[in-house]
């Protein structure tokens, strides 16, 4: 596994062992009521799971297991992938404190700019790769 | 495929399968009235699909997938661990969360207490198992 697929996937971990103890908090605050506070983590845990989680995840199997080229650089220009685990990672983040500690709403949406970048970064690393074996 | 990876993804199925359904449950709700017992369901349905189906199929494949791991006796028991507690939880979840709705605090609702604490503790689990799977891969030879 490449290096940086080791660092999208261990971020994935993170957001997933933080992401989960957001939600057991609110279903267990579900069961037995103890602090109403604790709906605040609803979109954090969303955010966490759906973006920190599942995409981070998804875009480190992908770094790593999509079709590599016969000669060095094996994985290409590998700088949009770079740049897009810094951006979903600043994105991410930004949205989770912005839903946490109620800041105003263009926080939201500059962390989604920011994520929808990282996305757009990806996708230049990954659509020359997306080959079959004639090319 | 481990037979760890067979039981994640079949089990993914099933659990697509009841979300879809109980999809089919809610959406009639909005044509003949259902017992109160189904207004409880929403988040049940989310669930079913995003924990029963996507993360345990996700699950499966990393078990699969990932560089083999250096203590394959611990990982595998923990894998099952994992695989018991995420399902009992969800399982739990799935019939508490409706019932406990009216009335929080009683029976129901400290078993959805305990779905929680299974659900989390299996995503530890998992947490645990994979890290260290995420590294670079041995050179042959060594």
């Amino acid at each position: 596994m490449p290096r940086l697929s080791i660092w999208f996937v261990r971020t994935a971990l993170v957001n997933l062992t933080i992401g989960f103890s957001f939600g057991a908090l609110m279903l267990s605050n579900k069961g037995t009521p103890f602090d109403a506070r604790l709906w605040r983590l609803r979109p954090a845990h969303m955010e966490l799971l759906l973006v920190g989680w599942l995409i981070q995840l998804a875009m480190g199997v992908a770094f790593w297991i999509a079709p590599r080229w016969w000669e060095p650089p094996r994985r290409g220009n590998v700088t949009g992938a770079y740049a897009a685990f810094g951006l979903l990672n600043v994105g991410l983040w930004i949205i989770v404190l912005s839903t946490l500690f109620g800041l105003s709403d263009s926080w939201r949406f500059a962390g989604r700019m920011i994520e929808a970048a990282a996305a757009a970064a990806f996708l230049l690393h990954l659509w020359p790769r997306i080959v079959g074996r004639e090319g | 495929m481990p037979n760890l990876t067979r039981w994640y993804i079949r089990t993914s199925f099933l659990y697509l399968g009841a979300a879809l359904l109980v999809g089919i449950a809610l959406a009639w709700r909005t044509v003949q009235p259902l017992p109160g017992f189904f207004s409880g369901l929403q988040p049940v349905y989310v669930h079913l699909f995003l924990v029963g189906w996507v993360t345990q199929l996700i699950f499966g494949t990393v078990y699969w997938l990932f560089p083999s791991p250096d203590e394959e006796q611990f990982h595998r028991r923990v894998g099952w661990a994992t695989y018991a507690l995420i399902n009992i939880g969800l399982l739990l979840r799935a019939v508490s969360e409706p019932l406990s709705a009216p009335r929080p605090g009683g029976f129901w609702g400290w078993l959805l207490v305990l779905s929680a604490v299974l659900q989390w503790l299996g995503g530890i689990g998992f947490v645990v198992t994979t890290w260290p799977r995420a590294r670079l891969h041995k050179k042959r030879g060594r």
